[in-house]
């Protein structure tokens, strides 16, 4: 094979650049980000006591800041879950019986049900802030090797795969064929005439997909793919910094664990 | 001498009882050969390349393909491996995450180890001018960006011949350039459906028609 003289540079960009300085926590090796993840989120939901729970929530934001996530973006996303829980919340006071702290409209709010709204609370946006932290500033493709590095099952890895994969792919021929019924004057009414046409926008893309998978396989196939994925990833080592952070935060762990039952 | 690469013979095809595609169609592809596949939208010419790598099987006929008449699924995974489709969507070829695990895909399944198959990955896409792509992931490249790397994928397990199913479709004018070079230079055997004309004339040298299910050499 020989080389062809010009490099094009409007093909041949330079391959995204790592910004300069990488957060400590996003060198860390994705399993045992994943594993450190997993394991937070199990004591937490474990615990009860006020202590502890603001010690676990201490120690999500102190991950957030170490991963440098972005707070406007972050606390947007920890206002979606809040905002999803929050009627929930709101009924757990009145609902849960106890002695009594205030009233509403002849309504009696008990102590044991605030409580239990803030324990809730704290819980939740304690473990979502840390899959925000660790998990969360993977890219998706690392996720899948992590998961696939810790022996997750291989058909549910490809599935997450193929997903990440081809999902932007559907997603464009929705909009494609979206839009090409917005050039032939179409609106959302409600009416039959929209039901159908929706109806045979989703059908379409259905078949599509259908199509589309039965192209990739046989692309697959002419590569020699006869049922089973080989992997070209080498089993990556955990490095000392690896293992000192898991170490790190396994004792964070289990403090958490001895604050609640001390 | 030449070396007889693809012999077709008395292929029939059909979708169905409509959609007859190929009658009694014969094809030879010599070493060496380029060859340009020309016809009508629909014609068949990409089904044509299916029953060449087995995708699809003729209702009659004899596919005979590097010296071996072929029939069975395990006939043709020899074939495939010796001849690279490439296909018309690059979004059905790279299905892989990353541009290292796509090239190496092809070379891993020939049973080739991953320290192998990263040694030629890194040759091929310096060879494509793809030096860096590695850990690029392949659904955020450009259209041309993917049909390269499409074609890295198709040429890192070594073919002998080269089937382009219309490899300049939606390029813009400097990829189609920078791709006929590199096609060009290559030394495998070809065979290439395109419409572009200029394009056909710099990368092919035979040219062969296929209308009403028949195949005539122009």
């Amino acid at each position: 094979m020989t080389r062809p003289e010009q490099t094009s540079s409007a093909i041949v960009d330079a391959a995204a650049t790592q910004p300069p300085t990488t957060p400590l926590l996003r060198n860390i090796d994705p399993r045992v980000r994943l594993v450190v993840c997993i394991a937070f989120a199990f004591v937490t939901v474990s615990l009860i006591h006020m202590p502890s729970l603001l010690g676990a929530l201490g120690l999500a934001v102190a991950a957030a800041v170490m991963a440098r996530l972005e707070p406007a973006s972050t606390l947007k996303r920890m206002a979606a879950l809040d905002g999803f829980m929050i009627f929930v919340l709101g009924l757990l006071p009145f609902t849960i019986p106890g002695a009594p702290a205030f009233s509403v409209a002849g309504f009696e709010a008990s102590h044991e049900g605030l409580w239990r709204a803030a324990e809730i609370l704290l819980k939740s946006n304690a473990v979502v802030l840390m899959i925000l932290a660790l998990p969360g500033t993977m890219e998706q493709v690392e996720l899948g090797h992590a998961m696939a590095g810790l022996r997750v099952p291989e058909k549910f890895v490809h599935l997450f795969l193929f997903t990440v994969r081809y999902i932007e792919v559907l997603g464009r021929e929705y909009r494609r064929l979206r839009t090409s019924m917005r050039a032939r004057g179409f609106t959302m009414r409600c009416n039959l005439h929209t039901w159908r046409s929706v109806g045979y926008l989703f059908g379409m893309l259905m078949i599509r997909s259908i199509e589309r998978s039965e192209r990739i396989v046989a692309a697959m196939r002419c590569r020699g793919f006869q049922g089973r994925l080989p992997s070209l990833a080498d089993t990556q080592t955990v490095r000392g910094t690896d293992r000192a952070f898991a170490v790190v935060s396994l004792a964070a762990c289990i403090a958490l664990f001895t604050l609640e039952h001390a | 001498m030449s070396e007889l690469l693809f012999r077709l013979s008395g292929i029939h095809f059909a979708y169905d009882r409509q959609r007859i595609v190929l009658r009694d169609a014969d094809f030879e592809l010599q070493r060496g050969e380029r060859i340009a596949l020309v016809g009508r939208n629909g014609a068949g010419k990409t089904t044509l390349f299916h029953l060449m790598v087995g995708l699809q099987r003729p209702q009659s006929g004899t596919i005979e393909a590097f010296g071996k008449v072929r029939t069975a699924e395990k006939d043709f995974v020899e074939v495939r491996a010796r001849a690279g489709l490439l296909f018309q969507d690059s979004d059905d070829q790279l299905f892989c995450p990353t541009v290292a695990e796509d090239v190496a895909f092809g070379p891993l399944n020939l049973g080739k180890s991953a320290q192998e198959a990263r040694i030629i990955v890194r040759s091929t896409l310096a060879s494509l001018g793809l030096e860096g792509f590695e850990d690029r992931i392949t659904h955020k490249l450009s259209g041309g960006q993917k049909r390269l790397v499409a074609l890295a994928a198709v040429l890192a397990m070594e073919p002998d011949v080269l089937l382009l199913d219309e490899p300049t479709n939606a390029l813009d004018a400097e990829t189609e350039a920078r791709l006929t070079d590199i096609l060009v230079h290559l030394p495998q055997s070809l065979v290439v459906i395109s419409h572009d004309e200029e394009f056909l004339a710099r990368v092919t040298q035979a040219r062969v028609r296929l209308e009403s299910g028949r195949l005539t050499r122009e």
